[in-house]
């Protein structure tokens, strides 16, 4: 009964989601000023969608929780002896549910936004609303027809095939719903930028309108990346946080779309100015979503993340895709030069300084855009290329050095027009900071070039962005205000971490038998045994490693190096040790012979790597900052909301006092 | 409408292009060996088993062409390749072994159980030797000519037809 509810619900979802859509068409052809009576339906057609589309998900959640083994996806990704809570990660482990995932929050996206979003103009709240449910029509077929979760077996399983054991990790159950949610929001974003486009209401109320749901996508999307780089460099063991591998890449270029929209429809919100690049990025930032989506599941592109993939269902999503990003690209084409030209500004000002941060994070995104689709490319012509930091680092330098000087400056300028003369102590302040951390790195050793820029720009630009706050009475600042200066502050912590890591990271890679020892950075590592251990379902070689710094009670340390046995998997479990400076990461290898005294000796490799945690306690800043900014806003609007209220309030007490008198135009006007 | 608005339409339908060509073509995940024609590097490696010698460099530049046979007893398609290798044997093709993270043990049981055309075996423990030949998986088979420079690389079992075109490759090394 269960994935019968579940899958009804899916069924009447998709034919409300039609209604939505036609419904919210049919409106626009009301003449402007009147309603169509057809706008009726499309709102509470979202509402009700979305009540649906998570009746679904909760129904596939509790197959899985109840481990239903008639259910062929429960059967193929379950096993009834898994641990309770991966039991439930598991529904969107797998490509069905997390496509359903991604379809409930979609829906629950678009009927919060039908149900709580009443300042737009009706009309262009129908053609966004009609968007929406176009949108989710080509998620919901995709799903019923190529991937349904609800799927049952002719005779039920007697036991389920389970899931890979990588992915029985709370680090890896989080990070995808994590960045679903930002992906999806960037949907919303999408719908009321086409929305307004084609109502041709692109201005600064419908700037305000966005700005959460663009600032809530970032938030969520900017957790998940930070999530997911730390889960790599703790679960993969090559040391590193960051590999350019094509499913990252995925993630990261919604993120830039996102950011720069972010700042350009704040510039809208504020200045009516940057009217026809904000429809663009709200376009080009969902568009980056799909695009990611279609990367990852059709296999086109080899990655070290090995999905089920299914060239079927590649052909679907880039049907979908050239659907949704064809169409919406042919209406921009089409209908951007009737947007009327914004406010002017002048290079020096606080507009010009987000153009070009918007320009830089623009061709930043190209970057990574070209190089991952390089590789594509090249393979039409039968020549495999692998694109990597060579690559990305120094092609990305190019416009994020500029891009961070820009930003620990931009803030301090006025809108509209000023004069960088005005804030120049301020900018010797920042330039004699830069340059003193490169003498000092210059002083203390032979760095490579990007990192000890980034380490000077790090120092900058964490100044930089308190300097907003400078002459303000702190209890009096928004609370947006601060959202942006710890969000800039994070970048710098993120950057610091990474220079840090780049600059001065040290590594050993030595063959050490028992009772050896090693030193790095200060730390004395002392292999004490190598012993095989077994877990559930693997067996492994575990290290066990003492380390201690500058004397004092040794830690003990125990990488190892498994072998899951179902599926037939290697994986290198690393140990790290944290300190207020820095990490120590140890991974055990294979044996390598034996010493001359006839010991076994093993591949050891250690990295010290200085600060390299702020890289995501900045990530986790820059998050939190987002948050703030959101609260800010939602404060503001309400308070903007209450007022008007009471406005209206009383102007209809006076109306009627007026009318009951008689003589209302007598009465005082009450200050407001 | 201005033209500059319809190049984000235009690169989106170039890349949709691509992809939609790329989704049509056979996905190929062998990895080829950039090792070919290239010598050999310099190795030396213990013996695999008891009856047969190990292998180094020397071995394979004795002016006779070879089959280099990169396999594991603990590798599945290898026993689908051993009759294949033994008929190569019998045409006079003289084949070297480099087994992968094996033991000796479990080497001379797969030798008894499924034949042995090897005339030397070496041990590659931590697959060094395999990773500097550009070989990615087990099973793979190298034609190695007289002077030890790779000829020609062979990725994934050897299936009876791939016999002749062994024989032809051996052919052309100088054989």
């Amino acid at each position: 009964m269960i994935a019968e509810i579940g899958h009804a619900a899916l069924w009447l979802a998709a034919a409300l989601a039609v209604l939505q859509m036609v419904s919210g068409a049919l409106a626009l052809q009301a003449p402007e000023g009147q309603v169509s009576p057809f706008a009726l339906y499309a709102r509470p057609a979202a509402v009700v969608q979305a009540l649906l589309a998570v009746l679904a998900f909760t129904m596939l959640l509790y197959a899985f929780a109840i481990t239903d083994l008639s259910v062929k996806l429960v059967a193929t990704n379950s096993h009834s002896m898994k641990p309770f809570l991966y039991k439930l990660t598991g529904t969107w482990g797998n490509h069905e549910g997390s496509m359903l995932l991604w379809v409930a929050v979609l829906a629950l996206s678009g009927g919060l936004l039908a149900y709580a979003e009443r300042r737009l103009p009706e009309r262009t709240m129908s053609a966004t609303l009609a968007v929406q449910g176009f949108v989710a029509i080509g998620f919901y077929a995709f799903l019923l027809i190529s991937s349904n979760p609800f799927e049952r077996l002719p005779v039920p399983a007697l036991e389920g095939v389970g899931l890979n054991p990588l992915l029985q990790d709370i680090g890896l159950a989080v990070h995808p719903p994590t960045l679903y949610v930002g992906y999806v929001g960037l949907s919303v974003a999408f719908s009321l930028a086409m929305g307004a486009l084609i109502t041709r209401q692109v201005n600064p109320n419908f700037a305000k309108v966005m700005r959460p749901w663009v600032l809530g996508a970032w938030v969520f999307l900017t957790l998940g990346i930070t999530a997911g780089s730390y889960w790599a460099y703790y679960e993969l063991g090559w040391g590193g946080w960051w590999f350019w591998d094509p499913v990252e890449n995925a993630s990261l270029m919604p993120w830039l779309a996102a950011t720069a929209l972010m700042h350009s429809v704040s510039v809208l919100a504020a200045r009516d100015a940057l009217r026809t690049w904000t429809i663009m990025l709200g376009v080009v930032a969902f568009s980056m979503s799909m695009l990611g989506t279609f990367l990852v599941r059709s296999g086109v592109l080899t990655s070290v993340h090995a999905f089920a993939v299914d060239p079927e269902r590649g052909t679907l999503l880039l049907f979908l895709l050239a659907l949704y990003i064809g169409g919406s690209l042919t209406i921009f084409a089409m209908r951007a030069g009737s947007i009327a030209e914004g406010k002017r500004f002048t290079a020096t000002s606080r507009e010009g300084a987000l153009v070009f941060n918007n320009v830089m994070l623009s061709a930043i995104l190209a970057i990574v855009l070209l190089g991952t689709l390089y590789p594509l490319l090249t393979e039409a012509f039968d020549v495999r290329v692998s694109v990597g930091p060579p690559y990305f680092n120094p092609a990305g330098a190019v416009f994020a050095i500029p891009m961070f000087i820009v930003m620990a400056v931009g803030p301090l300028l006025r809108w509209k027009d000023d004069k960088l003369a005005r804030v120049q102590p301020l900018l010797a302040v920042l330039g004699a900071i830069a340059l003193v951390v490169i003498a000092l790195v210059v002083f203390l050793g032979d760095y490579p070039l990007l990192p000890v820029l980034g380490l000077a720009l790090a120092g900058a630009l964490g100044v930089a962005a308190f300097m907003p706050l400078r002459g303000r009475k702190l209890n009096r600042v928004p609370t947006a205000v601060w959202g942006m200066v710890l969000a800039h502050f994070g970048v710098a912590v993120s950057l610091f971490g990474m220079a840090c890591e780049g600059a001065f990271t040290q590594e050993k890679l030595a063959a050490v038998s028992a009772g050896g020892t090693e030193e790095i950075a200060g730390w004395t590592i002392q292999l004490e045994s190598v012993d095989p251990v077994s877990g559930p379902n693997w067996t492994a070689l575990e290290a066990r490693l003492a380390v201690n710094r500058g004397g004092g009670e040794p830690i003990i340390l125990t990488p190892q190096a498994r072998n899951f046995w179902a599926p037939s998997q290697a994986t290198s479990e690393s140990a790290l040790l944290t300190r207020w400076d820095g990490q120590l990461y140890a991974v055990i290898g294979d044996a390598a012979g034996v010493d001359p005294s006839g010991e076994q000796r093993w591949q050891l490799r250690v990295w010290w790597k200085p600060f390299v945690t702020f890289i995501w306690y900045g990530g986790v800043l820059i998050a939190f900052g987002g948050v703030l900014a959101i609260v800010g806003r939602l404060q503001v609007d309400l308070k903007r909301r209450t007022a008007t209220r009471i406005g209206d309030q009383r102007r209809t007490d006076q109306a009627k006092l007026g009318e009951e008198s008689g003589e209302g135009q007598a009465l005082p006007e009450p200050a407001e | 409408m201005r033209p500059a608005y319809f190049i984000p339409l235009a690169l989106f339908v170039a890349f949709a292009a691509l992809a939609g060509f790329m989704l049509t073509q056979p996905k190929d995940q062998f990895v080829e060996s950039q090792m070919v024609g290239e010598p050999l590097p310099e190795f030396a490696l213990r013996a695999a088993t008891d009856n047969r010698p190990g292998v180094s460099i020397k071995d394979l530049r004795d002016g006779k062409p070879k089959l280099l046979n990169i396999w594991a007893s603990w590798c599945v398609p290898c026993i689908a390749e051993a009759p294949h290798l033994e008929t190569l044997q019998a045409r006079g093709v003289e084949i070297v072994g480099v087994a992968i993270r094996d033991n000796p043990q479990n080497v001379a049981a797969f030798l008894a159980k499924h034949g042995n055309p090897y005339s030397r075996i070496g041990a590659d423990d931590i697959s060094a030797i395999q990773l500097e030949l550009g070989s990615s998986g087990v099973p793979e088979t190298f034609v190695i000519d007289g002077q030890g420079i790779i000829r020609h690389q062979h990725i994934g079992d050897i299936r009876e037809r791939d016999v002749p075109m062994l024989l032809q490759k051996l052919a052309e090394a100088g054989a």
